[in-house]
């Protein structure tokens, strides 16, 4: 944000403008440039995804749109759903049912604010960045429950339940594996997070010490169940809930569950990647090896990494059941991050 | 709540609709209503000629067409006393045991599916179409064979099918490992799989449930090994009932994995048939004009899904008087509400998976 600022700044009379135009202009370029990045990369995902499932089943994807290896499969879906029939079923609760899409993919989209891309890469540095991505992060349970309760099907009534157990209950155990780093830092700005772990592969609080090796994973798993991804797919569980919440939903409303799916996915992996794997630092200490390759594309190689594992996961298992999840959830994950935090808070005190 | 699922539903096989009275995820009662796929089978098979009704007979179950086709042939040619020669014999059994293993990797695969495994599917059925093309290879079809005739067989097996179906057994065996690897050994697939849709063994015979269904049950019972056809009493092979490994014996995950484990058996199966292979026509045996003498028969044979069983009235016409289908996925159905009484709901489709129903064959 201070960099758009600074760009527009140095465009001729700018500062002739009033004051509320001012503030008001950076805001508008950086939202615009957000919607155009998460739109381009949902569709990468998705084209991602067909290809690395494909490829894991013998099969080759998209081939053909676009000429290599069908790059523009994603575009031509998308404007195919843009072009779709906009279908409202007749029992369901109009202004709901238009609302809730719009409020999934606000959720997802607003994450992106405190994504820490690189040192100067980053829209606004909250310093509550951990908290404000905990709290926009449930902002997509109310638009999936309000999807499902709007649709006016059973199977999509069925699904919202689901999920809004599921995601509610997950928070809660990510939350905390989040705090173990917290509690290290001693600040919960997502840059803070990221300098703390400056200088190489063993700065990185995946590696710092045992508890926050495991909550790496406790958190990687939550945010999995908190993406609704396999193996915690029951929300949208294909085989039992035909398509779950967004089963009534088709064409551009349809494309925005999508859209936001595919976007919260790499917005948890990017928290994971913030937090525990060095966010935009270097990989290897700048003693060894020159510091060559930039911030934000580091950010964005170690976060696809990680939603490539999403992809990877998904293919290969099959899905839990309900019971099971809330099982795994309170009673395995939620003792263990308490136990971490109960770890790192011994640490931060007695070994300075 | 009443939460209809199907006759659209992913999951439901075809087009099963079950009637599920819930009470959040918990299923207190669960009623199939069959029939959408009703299409007169028997009825049809009183209006046409005795090899007219072959045909028909590919569609009850269509992914096991050519154990439907034998055990109507059989059944006719019990009913005629024909005997086919040795060639014929060994050809049935090889398609027989191919399609046994085609069908039970479609079992398999979408139960993957069913339990939210897309990968394996795609794997088995990678390796089906390799069946399929050796079907394709001798009779020209892909699903609906009408291979098995009267008294021998639509045509004799390419020259070199043999060497491509030892081949293909190469291939195909250590990929039933990695099956295993990536879906039945899998952690969350036991636990979604075994302690669910317990059968025990006796209400499994009460119902007459047959096939992996009742050899999931720990019940070794196999048409095959007791009362032989086609001289499968001189094959070498296992009749392979659930043990329990997970939990108790009868939960779906053993009615998974006998299929499983049942590959394997057809593929030995298929091994022995080919070397015992020996020249010979394989249309010498069919009569000119198929009329079998008054009386009645009932003939039945080990299809993928269980007993099939063909009950045929003659009254010495060229048309049969009768023909009733003993169905195995139908008993199989009968037993659901029993089993699926305090499931939740995603057991539910584990159970309807587990029991592999195709409801071709139950609606005929």
């Amino acid at each position: 944000m201070e960099s758009i600022r600074q760009l527009l700044a140095s465009i001729p009379n700018y500062g002739a403008l009033p004051e509320l135009l001012r503030d008001f202009i950076p805001m508008l370029v950086s939202c615009v440039i957000i919607l155009l990045y998460v739109a381009v990369l949902g569709m990468f995902l998705v084209w991602l995804e067909r290809k690395v499932s494909a490829h894991m089943q013998d099969r080759l994807g998209p081939m053909y749109v676009g000429g290599w290896h069908g790059w523009a499969q994603s575009l031509a879906d998308g404007i195919k759903l843009l072009l779709k029939e906009d279908i409202i079923p007749a029992a369901a609760d109009p202004l709901l049912f238009k609302l809730a899409p719009i409020m999934v993919f606000v959720g997802a989209f607003a994450a992106f604010v405190v994504l820490p891309f690189g040192m100067a890469s980053i829209v606004a540095d909250l310093n509550i960045g951990v908290l404000y991505l905990l709290a926009v992060a449930s902002l997509s349970v109310v638009g999936i429950i309000m999807g499902g309760w709007a649709s006016n099907n059973k199977y999509a009534l069925y699904g919202g339940m689901r999920s809004a157990a599921q995601i509610i209950s997950y928070e809660i155990p990510a939350a905390l594996a989040l705090m173990t780093v917290v509690v290290q830092v001693g600040s919960l700005s997502m840059q803070d997070i990221v300098t703390a772990q400056q200088g190489g592969l063993h700065k990185w609080f995946i590696f710092r010490n045992p508890f926050t090796f495991v909550a790496f994973f406790i958190y990687f798993v939550c945010s999995l169940a908190e993406v609704n991804r396999t193996p915690f797919d029951i929300p949208e569980a294909e085989s039992e809930l035909v398509a779950g919440y967004h089963t009534e939903y088709s064409g551009m409303r349809f494309a925005f569950f999508m859209l936001a799916e595919y976007a919260n996915m790499f917005v948890v992996a990017g928290i994971a990647t913030t937090v525990f794997l060095g966010g935009w630092t270097q990989i290897l200490p700048a003693a060894l090896v020159p510091q060559l390759v930039p911030g934000p594309i580091l950010f964005s190689l170690k976060t696809l990494f990680l939603v490539f594992v999403q992809i990877w996961l998904r293919w290969s298992l099959p899905r839990l059941r309900v019971d099971q999840l809330m099982y795994l959830c309170w009673k395995v994950m939620l003792p263990v991050s308490m136990v971490l935090i109960l770890g790192v808070g011994f640490l931060a005190v007695y070994w300075k | 709540m009443t939460l209809n699922m199907g006759p659209q539903h992913p999951s439901t096989h075809g087009v099963l609709r079950l009637e599920l009275q819930t009470d959040g995820e918990v299923v207190h009662s669960a009623r199939p209503h069959i029939g959408y796929l009703h299409r007169c089978f028997e009825k049809h098979a009183e209006n046409v000629d005795y090899p007219g009704v072959i045909p028909f007979t590919d569609r009850m179950d269509y992914v096991a067409s050519m154990n439907n086709n034998l055990g109507y042939a059989l059944a006719v040619e019990k009913l005629m006393g024909i005997q086919v020669n040795n060639r014929v014999r060994c050809i049935r059994i090889i398609m027989a045991e191919l399609n046994r293993i085609a069908s039970h990797l479609l079992a398999a695969g979408t139960y993957g599916i069913d339990m939210g495994s897309y990968t394996p599917f795609l794997h088995c059925f990678r390796d089906r179409e390799k069946i399929l093309d050796l079907f394709e290879e001798t009779c020209g079809a892909r699903l609906l064979y009408n291979y098995n005739w009267v008294g021998g067989l639509m045509y004799d097996i390419p020259p070199g099918f043999e060497k491509k179906v030892i081949d293909f057994l190469d291939y195909f065996e250590p990929l039933v490992d990695d099956l295993n690897r990536l879906l039945s050994y899998n952690y969350i697939f036991i636990k979604r799989t075994a302690n669910v849709g317990i059968l025990p063994p006796d209400v499994a015979i009460n119902y007459g449930i047959t096939g992996p269904n009742l050899r999931g049950s720990g019940v070794k019972f196999d048409v095959r090994k007791d009362e032989p056809y086609l001289g499968y009493e001189e094959f070498d092979f296992d009749v392979q009932v659930g043990v329990g490994e997970h939990g108790p014996v009868g939960s779906c995950y053993d009615r998974y994995i006998v299929r499983i484990k049942e590959v394997k058996e057809s593929c030995k199966l298929v091994r022995q048939a080919v070397a015992k292979i020996t020249p010979g026509d394989v249309q010498e045996s069919i009569p000119k004009r198929v009329k079998p003498p008054a009386g009645e028969i009932y003939m039945r044979t080990e299809c993928p899904r269980g007993e099939l069983g063909y009950y045929i009235v003659s009254d010495g016409s060229l048309k049969p008087y009768r023909v009733k289908v003993k169905s195995p996925c139908f008993t199989a159905m009968s037993a659901f509400h029993e089993i699926s009484r305090g499931a939740m709901i995603s057991d539910v489709i584990a159970i309807v998976g587990s029991l592999d129903i195709v409801l071709g064959e139950i609606d005929r």
